[in-house]
């Protein structure tokens, strides 16, 4: 639903019943299936990294995706492959939406040398120009300012294409965020900035951090506001489907809160419930708000669906991570000499950019 | 050579790179139609429009983000801070976004930008205002940084900079605006990074300094010539990183005596890398300890008498070199 005011907190059900009418939203049962496909792969990626994270495969920070699958698809499924998109740290299915390669992202995970990042990102940060996916960036809120500079570099080159920045509830109460959408708005920029809400910035509830609603703060700069149920995830590519046109259009930004929840901890070392959020509440996210479930269920009542296909994308989607493990398990560690590459673009032919004493291999001073 | 102020040859490097690659622009807060703070882009909005000449809000962390952002995508953005004690407000976005994005990326990305401003004290402008900010930027690999002390360096620098591939944290001096130079008229004038500047020759001692100081290592120089009969060497580093060290390791073994000055604090600041680094690689060429010059361990004070004392002077280099050769 789109929002104009700056009203109280707009609830789950507001934005549900809003836009109930049609199960489908527009979307075509074939690009439904083909989500509903994305969203398999993406759920047994990331279950496929957590027992790679359990038996120490998978080092540092790890942070799932799992239950929020929906945004990942809905968002970036309508956009092309000149678009720019940039996240923060809960990425790993973004990166693969966009089109990177599972096999490269699960070895960025493992920190080996044909991981998207060459293995000196890792999870936090997955890179891939040719796909235009832009990171992977670790402190809050600090992939919004760039994701503006992408898009005024886009709109100084004057081409047709726009970025979509995404970034937790607890982004927007970042200086930077504020900053970013400020020059935004005045500068009309391409952009989409997506709020994935899962409620919780880490273990703290978004109410108990501020007192007016996501939506709100965007409209305040007077960005057009759009609030979307990121468990459905027809309704979500069906928003962004119309956001992209506008925004290419030249319309300037959007701003989307996107209602998701979060299945697992907030990484590898949270539990899912216990402290700030209870068992109960999340169990009956998982079997009420499943974003996999939900296109599965409305796809079967339709017909557009059975037993038989269900399988057989779940079955894809169970190789294609294991494929993912598999190569990232076979891939090389990164060479000693990497440690050194790429700290600068540019080794200046003059003075010395290195002070730590150690030995170089020629291509650094 | 043309004789025109620092001011003016920092200006004359930004219109002859914008008229040279259609990717630079610049921006930052007051650049555009107030002529910026310092009046350094004056008349670029009229040469090259609102598109490349922007005026940005008072956001410094959103504004270097964007300007991160765009270097991500290819364009070379020119960030001006008003001054680099603001930049501290962007600290976030320079070291941990644009001096780690090569890296990170595994050299997809790099980040071509110049942030750009007057850093160090100037008078009576008090505690939030007259920091020196090298240390904070040349301490994080990634970062490149250049301190120009003269109008010709200030051109040729700035040029070079914002070609370069990195980002550069490209550090002037409010007192040194209106400071008159000669400056090379040749097309192209460009001074690369990593090279030093001997800007006095001497054989007693080395005055090794950066940025504004070398205007004042001239002037201790002259002074000990004058009083001391002593001939001091004025070795201007220009850039911090890179660091022309041969050009250091040179002047020491030639003197075999060195004072570092520098406009920031002592402590971890420039000099204490650059006698770490000469005690490394010249020991043997040393006659006595190497001593640095900077500003008092405070936060600058408003009343002129403190703020004098607060600084580093030209007296206080003549005393340390006077130290230094035991006189």
């Amino acid at each position: 639903m789109t929002i104009d005011t700056a009203t109280d907190d707009i609830s789950m059900t507001d934005v549900t019943k809003a836009a109930a009418e049609d199960p489908m939203y527009g979307v075509s049962a074939d690009t439904a299936r083909q989500l509903l496909r994305d969203m398999l792969l993406y759920r047994r990626f990331e279950e496929k990294a957590e027992e790679a994270y359990a038996i120490g495969r998978i080092g540092g920070f790890c942070h799932l995706h799992i239950g929020q699958e929906g945004v990942a698809a809905g968002c970036i499924a309508p956009l092309r492959k000149t678009d720019y998109a940039i996240t923060a740290y809960r990425e790993h299915t973004q990166a693969i939406a966009k089109g990177i390669d599972p096999k490269a992202v699960m070895a960025e995970l493992f920190g080996r040398a044909n991981g998207c990042s060459g293995g000196k990102g890792g999870s936090m940060h997955l890179f891939d120009t040719e796909c235009r996916f832009m990171g992977g960036h670790g402190i809050v809120g600090g992939q919004v300012p760039m994701a503006s500079g992408l898009a005024f570099s886009i709109k100084y080159r004057e081409l047709d294409e726009l970025v979509i920045c995404f970034m937790g509830d607890a982004a927007v109460n970042q200086g930077g965020f504020h900053e970013a959408m400020n020059m935004s708005a005045i500068w009309d920029l391409p952009a989409i900035y997506v709020v994935e809400n899962n409620a919780y910035g880490m273990g703290t509830a978004f109410s108990r951090v501020s007192r007016n609603g996501i939506h709100e703060k965007a409209l305040s700069y007077a960005v057009p506001t759009t609030i979307v149920d990121g468990q459905n995830v027809l309704q979500t590519y069906s928003t962004f489907s119309d956001l992209a046109d506008k925004v290419r259009g030249g319309e300037g930004p959007q701003f989307v809160d996107v209602r998701t929840y979060r299945f697992k901890g907030h990484s590898m070392s949270d539990p899912v419930s216990g402290t700030y959020r209870s068992k109960e509440e999340v169990d009956g996210k998982v079997e009420e708000q499943d974003p996999i479930a939900i296109l599965r269920n409305t796809l079967l009542d339709r017909d557009e669906l059975d037993q038989a296909m269900l399988e057989e994308f779940d079955g894809e989607a169970k190789q294609t991570a294991q494929d993912a493990y598999d190569f990232a398990e076979e891939s090389p560690v990164p060479e000693p000499d990497a440690l050194y590459r790429d700290v600068y673009r540019e080794i200046n032919p003059n003075g010395r950019l290195f002070f730590d004493g150690l030995d170089r291999p020629d291509f650094a001073k | 050579m043309a004789v025109m102020t620092y001011r003016e040859a920092l200006n004359e490097a930004l219109c002859e790179e914008m008229e040279r690659d259609p990717e630079v622009f610049l921006m930052g807060e007051e650049v555009a139609e107030y002529d910026g703070a310092y009046k350094v882009s004056k008349g670029l909005l009229d040469a090259f429009g609102e598109k490349r000449v922007v005026d940005s809000p008072i956001s410094e962390l959103g504004f270097a983000g964007l300007g991160v952002g765009a270097a991500m995508a290819g364009l070379r953005p020119v960030i001006e801070f008003m001054t680099f004690n603001f930049s501290i407000l962007a600290l976030d976005q320079v070291i941990n976004s644009a001096a780690k994005m090569n890296y990170m990326t595994n050299g997809q990305i790099g980040c071509p930008i110049v942030f750009r401003g007057p850093s160090g004290a100037a008078l009576q402008l008090s505690a939030q205002h007259s920091q020196a900010c090298e240390t904070w930027y040349v301490h994080a690999p990634g970062v490149k940084v250049v301190t120009p002390g003269t109008p010709a360096d200030a051109k040729g620098l700035l040029k070079a900079s914002i070609r370069d591939d990195d980002p550069v944290a490209f550090m002037e001096g409010e007192l040194l605006y209106n400071l008159k130079g000669e400056v090379p008229e040749e097309d192209d004038f460009i001074i690369p990074l990593g090279v030093a500047d001997v800007k006095v020759e001497g054989d007693d001692v080395s005055i090794i300094t950066h940025g504004k100081m070398v205007n004042v290592a001239i002037q201790a120089a002259q002074k000990l010539e004058k009083d001391d009969g002593v001939k001091a060497e004025v070795v201007d580093l220009r850039t911090l990183r890179p660091l022309d060290v041969d050009a250091i390791l040179a002047s020491v073994r030639k003197t075999n005596r060195a004072v570092y000055l520098e406009e920031g604090w002592n402590y971890l600041g420039v000099g204490a890398q650059i006698v770490s680094l000469i005690q490394e690689e010249a020991f043997d060429y040393l006659d006595a300890p190497l001593l640095r010059v900077t500003q008092a361990d405070v936060p600058m004070p408003y009343a002129k008498n403190l703020e004098k004392l607060a600084k580093p002077n030209a007296e206080r280099v003549v005393e340390a070199c006077r130290k230094v050769m035991y006189r």
